[in-house]
């Protein structure tokens, strides 16, 4: 089985976030980047089948060139290959023109599966690996715990709300987009992070894949929300806050 | 030029985010000066939309086929692309389910269009319609605008608007025939089932202690655990904690857990992810307990301290068990 995982780099969970000057992104000078968990778990699903059916596993990721750090632990932890689609300011783009250029990185690779997480933990708009199906022509499903493969395609277990799933059946090729928490993460070897060193990133330019096209939905300012309720914070030390804290819930919310 | 809010159903029955969207259409009619329909798609849905019907719209439109018993994506596409060329709306609003997010996305691409995905706000200023979301799980807002030639996609978040805001009316039901072959549907779906039954029912609970990630390690749990027993409360957990193994799936609170509204809600380490939040901010009182002042819990919170969980849940507990013991 030939399965492309498409991964993207975001800001480290603990990241200080402050809006950019220009109003319209965040400030990331200074911050540190990882791979976007939900698409970590695709990755490890995708290690997982090559490991019980072979095949190869390549990963695909757009952004600039830092990407390529992750792009590398990727290859660590086992994927075969990485096609790295250099854009400077992803951003700048909408879901759909980042998912025209990954789209087009697929289609001469021609694979059996295209996984992704379901969502980036810095938009969060949860699109991309649907978006992506749609203008490949291939069917898909979302939310997904675990990919099974068939005789003739594959049966996933899709999470549906309020702890139910759902078995599908699909023909492949398929676009998953992966649920986190499913599996248990791996790390990369001492031996894994050595052979990644010589492994293939092949970079493309966006202008390779057709250019990257004007976005439809754009952000027009970043900003930290306005809270909706009145909260009371208690300061001082753990001690002298508790104290506050028990008497509020106890004479003011009356709830102990 | 219309509004069409596109509502979810299940086997017969709503998915409650159905009105809150309707809600919302009916306030973006309003403001947009246009007028409002709805839509549901399935197979028996006749009762469904006379109840819609009830609601302050200009029409309800049913697209029923035999092959919309059970959802997917490739079929929900299909009806909902065919009834959106027919009627061509201004706005498209869905409730941002699990099920939306698996083909609105789809949908809004068949248009050359980017859903605008768990919109919190919208805005109108002179004509312009401005929608507000999340980024970086709440940490940050963002406004977005659309442009582009065809209708504006967006799904909205649990709970921004208000299902009791909704207008009562009479609209006429208008049924509209998609075409549709098994052929084009692509996924086979089965049954849906729930993984073991449940032996603890958080919603029932009066007091919980939730824990997430700020906990770091499973063997850190013994402080939120002795913190709960000073409550009297059961043990709740963010989605992490869940997926780790640490606690048991079913004390996971959120929307792929349980939904509770217990009397006292104390959030240990939980950065308040809307998942999250989704599951618990219908509590009477909410404490969160966090080392990053900017953490979306303390948003939804009515008091809350900032600091090191591993100095203020010990203290918390001390402090609660002699305010019982007096």
């Amino acid at each position: 089985m030939k399965i492309i995982v498409a991964i993207k780099q975001v800001p480290t969970r603990d990241s200080p976030l402050h809006p950019a000057a220009s109003g319209k992104w965040i400030e990331e000078a200074d911050l540190s980047f990882e791979i976007n968990e939900p698409d970590a778990y695709a990755l490890e699903e995708a290690l997982q089948l090559k490991e019980k059916h072979g095949g190869e596993v390549v990963v695909l990721c757009a952004g600039p060139e830092r990407a390529a750090q992750t792009i590398r632990e990727a290859l660590a932890k086992g994927a075969d290959r990485a096609i790295h689609i250099e854009i400077d300011a992803l951003v700048s783009l909408d879901t759909l023109g980042v998912a025209k250029l990954l789209a087009a990185a697929v289609t001469p690779e021609k694979p059996d599966l295209i996984l992704t997480g379901l969502q980036s933990d810095d938009l969060g708009a949860g699109q991309t690996g649907v978006v992506m199906a749609e203008l490949l022509g291939l069917p898909h499903s979302t939310i997904i715990m675990h990919v099974e493969a068939r005789e003739a395609g594959i049966r996933v277990k899709r999470e549906l709300e309020n702890g139910w799933f759902q078995h599908i059946e699909m023909p492949l090729p398929a676009v998953l987009a992966m649920q986190s928490g499913s599996n248990k993460l791996r790390y990369a070897t001492l031996m894994g992070i050595k052979k990644a060193k010589s492994k293939e990133i092949r970079r493309v330019t966006s202008e390779e894949l057709g250019g990257a096209s004007a976005p439809v939905a754009s952000i027009e300012k970043v900003y930290l929300p306005q809270k909706s309720k009145q909260t009371q914070i208690f300061e001082g030390d753990a001690k002298a806050a508790v104290a506050q804290l028990v008497e509020k819930l106890k004479f003011e919310a009356r709830v102990i | 030029m219309s509004i069409l809010v596109v509502l979810e159903q299940q086997s017969g029955q709503w998915h409650r985010m159905s009105w809150e969207t309707m809600a919302a259409g009916q306030q973006l009619g309003a403001a947009l000066g246009e007028p409002v329909e709805a839509a549901v798609a399935g197979q028996g849905i006749g009762a469904l939309a006379t109840e819609a019907a009830s609601k302050k719209l200009a029409k309800v439109w049913t697209l029923e086929h035999n092959l919309l018993d059970s959802y997917t994506a490739d079929g929900y596409t299909a009806v909902l692309d065919q009834l959106i060329r027919k009627t061509q709306p201004k706005l498209v609003l869905f409730p941002h389910t699990y099920q939306v997010r698996d083909f609105a996305p789809k949908l809004a691409t068949r248009f050359s269009q980017v859903l605008v995905s768990d919109v919190i706000a919208a805005r109108v200023d002179s004509g312009t319609l401005t929608l507000v979301r999340q980024l970086f799980q709440g940490r940050l807002s963002g406004d977005m605008r659309v442009s582009g030639a065809g209708p504006v996609f967006a799904s909205l978040q649990a709970g921004a608007w208000r299902a009791d805001t909704l207008e009562s009316g009479a609209a006429a039901v208008e049924t509209f025939a998609p075409v549709l072959d098994a052929g084009q549907i692509r996924q086979k779906p089965e049954a849906p089932f729930r993984e073991t039954a449940r032996a603890v029912d958080l919603t029932a609970a009066e007091i919980i202690v939730s824990v997430g990630r700020g906990i770091r390690e499973q063997s850190n749990l013994t402080v939120v655990e002795d913190l709960a027993q000073a409550f009297g409360a059961e043990l709740g957990a963010s989605r992490p904690i869940c997926d780790a193994g640490w606690l048991p799936m079913e004390r996971q609170v959120g929307s792929s857990g349980q939904t509770v509204a217990p009397k006292l809600y104390v959030a240990v380490g939980i950065s308040g992810a809307i998942q999250h939040l989704v599951g618990m901010k219908g509590a009477k009182t909410i404490v969160a307990i966090n080392k990053d002042s900017n953490a979306p819990i303390f948003e939804v919170a009515d008091y809350g301290i900032v600091g090191d969980l591993f100095e203020v849940a010990p203290a918390l507990a001390a402090e609660v068990r002699k305010t019982k013991g007096a």
